[in-house]
């Protein structure tokens, strides 16, 4: 009865200590070496603008400037932008992501499992999703812009339609991936339709699901921040747009920058995420650290 | 008496995706007695867990009746414990709430189904990783959540699709005895899948023989060896050898002409 316990709750390498030392030792080191070695490109790539821009050899008003983009954003901070102050930019923007981001996903979630689960909807639909898909969607940042108005909404729209897609394809996918053997085995143990779905199709689809979810909050940005483009009164892609129209590559630069730092911390709280919806997966697949 | 489960002249066709038709099953007759342990032998793919999937609803017969209790099988029913060939129970559920799993499905409260599942999973011998995923298990632990899972339903029927060929030798005996423990205290039909005759002799009451697909039944043979067995020593019983090289005869062809068939790429 216990050759189960006893077999798998055996220390590894305490026989061996110092081999288990030294080991650790060398990652240490290693993680060091990366370190230094990741630092030490940012001072030379950055160094090398700066220089090359004080020098003029590379025209600064076309390729900003590592001293000029700083400069800006404390401006921005400290003065406040054009449009008002810095956080309220960063904030509209951040809203319409994240309302697009929920909206997308959500209705991709939705709308996958309900095709993946139903053959009829899915033969119907499917020629549909494959033309809706194949036109290049940002543009329908401009339809948005005239039908929902200059305000939130068709930033909202045009993120969540990015969004979309990118969910709906891998839920969809993910559904179909079922293994037929727990279909099966749920079936015989009595499960009903809901159930199949909620406990079955559901847990196993997660897997695509939150996959899709790394790549389309990314999605949910370039959506609300091209919304921004095409018409807006606040928000990082209106920062941008009104630097490009008086010639401040260092205002673009610094709009690119506050974007990036939006970007890598919503992807650490989806990671995360992931982390607590899939706790049961021996090795999560998340590639973050590239 | 009603048999608990029969199969009258059992046909099933399966669609390719070539367009072709492939015949698992023809014309297969078999009757298992209420209570009694039936192995099911045969050569690797030739059509032994089509049969249990026509027994379990899973699947619907292309001609003839399958009968469980004397009442002809449509779609998936209560009363049947179903142990799978590969990992089935749920990666994204603890041991305990895969074992709970069946009493609620089949409406029983979170707090009784718990109740049901702890006992059997102290039944099965994992009590103490009642918190654990599947994965954080080895392959043996996993078939005893299978079992505990198909069993705390109280089947009238249980079905094993060759439940213990992925597992080590020593695992396996060892899950063989516990097997025959667990349905010693049950009054369930059980249908035992296998490739693997002297698994099937151990355990069984009764061992069907089938052809190389399509299949149907060769041999039948009653295995009067005594209970309560100790499947490590009954191998070396001379009624056991004996018994052993009657069935082997009629499989041995069987084999054969699958292996000869594999080689050629059919």
């Amino acid at each position: 009865m216990n050759d189960l316990a006893a077999a798998t709750e055996r220390p590894a390498g305490a026989a061996a200590p110092d081999l288990a030392i030294a080991r650790r030792r060398q990652h240490r080191r290693r993680q060091l070496t990366v370190q230094l070695l990741r630092v030490l490109t940012a001072i030379v790539w950055i160094g090398s603008w700066e220089l090359t821009t004080r020098a003029g050899v590379v025209d600064k008003f076309f390729f900003g400037q590592p001293s000029g983009i700083a400069q800006r954003l404390q401006t921005w901070a400290t003065e406040g932008t054009a449009l008002g102050p810095l956080w309220q930019q960063v904030a509209a923007t951040m809203e319409e992501t994240v309302l697009g981001f929920l909206v997308g996903s959500v209705l991709g979630v939705v709308v996958g499992v309900l095709l993946g689960r139903n053959r009829l909807l899915a033969d119907v639909f499917s020629p549909y999703i494959k033309a809706a898909n194949s036109i290049p969607r940002v543009v329908l940042g401009a339809l948005f812009a005239i039908s929902l108005g200059l305000d939130l909404r068709s930033k909202v729209a045009t993120a969540a339609v990015l969004v979309f897609f990118v969910v709906f394809f891998n839920a969809f996918q993910g559904v179909r991936e079922v293994d037929r053997n727990l279909i099966a085995n749920a079936r015989i143990l009595g499960a009903d339709s809901r159930r199949l779905t909620t406990e079955i199709v559901i847990p196993s689809a997660m897997s695509w699901i939150i996959a899709s979810l790394h790549i389309s909050f990314g999605l949910a940005l370039v959506g609300a921040v091209v919304g921004e483009l095409f018409g807006a009164t606040q928000g990082v892609g209106e920062l941008i747009y009104n630097a490009e129209h008086n010639f401040d590559a260092n205002g673009v630069f610094a709009g690119m920058l506050l974007l990036a730092v939006v970007a890598l911390v919503a992807e650490s709280l989806i990671t995360a995420l992931e982390g607590r919806l899939i706790k049961w997966r021996p090795n999560p697949v998340t590639d973050v650290t590239i | 008496m009603a048999h608990a489960i029969e199969l009258r002249d059992v046909t099933k066709r399966f669609a390719t995706p070539g367009g072709g038709v492939h015949t698992a099953l023809r014309s297969l007759d078999l009757q298992v007695a209420a209570g009694e342990f039936a192995a099911v032998v045969g050569p690797t793919g030739c059509g032994k867990s089509t049969t249990l999937a026509l027994i379990a609803g899973l699947e619907p017969a292309s001609a003839g009746q399958v009968l469980v209790d004397g009442r002809q099988v449509d779609g998936v029913a209560d009363g049947i414990g179903y142990v799978f060939q590969t990992d089935a129970v749920f990666p994204w559920k603890t041991v305990l709430e895969n074992v709970a799993a069946g009493p609620r499905y089949h409406g029983a409260g979170g707090r009784e189904a718990r109740e049901r599942a702890r006992d059997w999973i102290s039944r099965v011998g994992l009590a103490g990783f009642e918190d654990r995923y599947p994965h954080q298990l080895s392959g043996g632990m996993r078939k005893r959540v299978a079992l505990a899972q198909s069993l705390i339903n109280g089947p009238q029927i249980l079905l094993m699709d060759e439940p213990f060929s992925a597992l080590d030798v020593q695992t396996r005996t060892l899950m063989e005895n516990e097997l025959l423990a667990l349905w010693a205290s049950t009054s369930a039909s059980v249908v035992f899948v296998t490739h693997d005759l002297e698994e099937a002799i151990a355990l069984a009451d009764r061992v069907f023989v089938l052809t190389a697909g399509p299949a149907t039944v060769k041999g039948d043979y009653r295995i009067d060896l005594a209970r309560p067995r100790n499947v490590s020593e009954i191998r070396f019983e001379t009624r056991f050898a004996q018994l052993y090289r009657e069935i082997w005869s009629d499989l041995r062809d069987e084999v054969l002409v699958s292996y000869e068939r594999s080689r050629r790429g059919d």
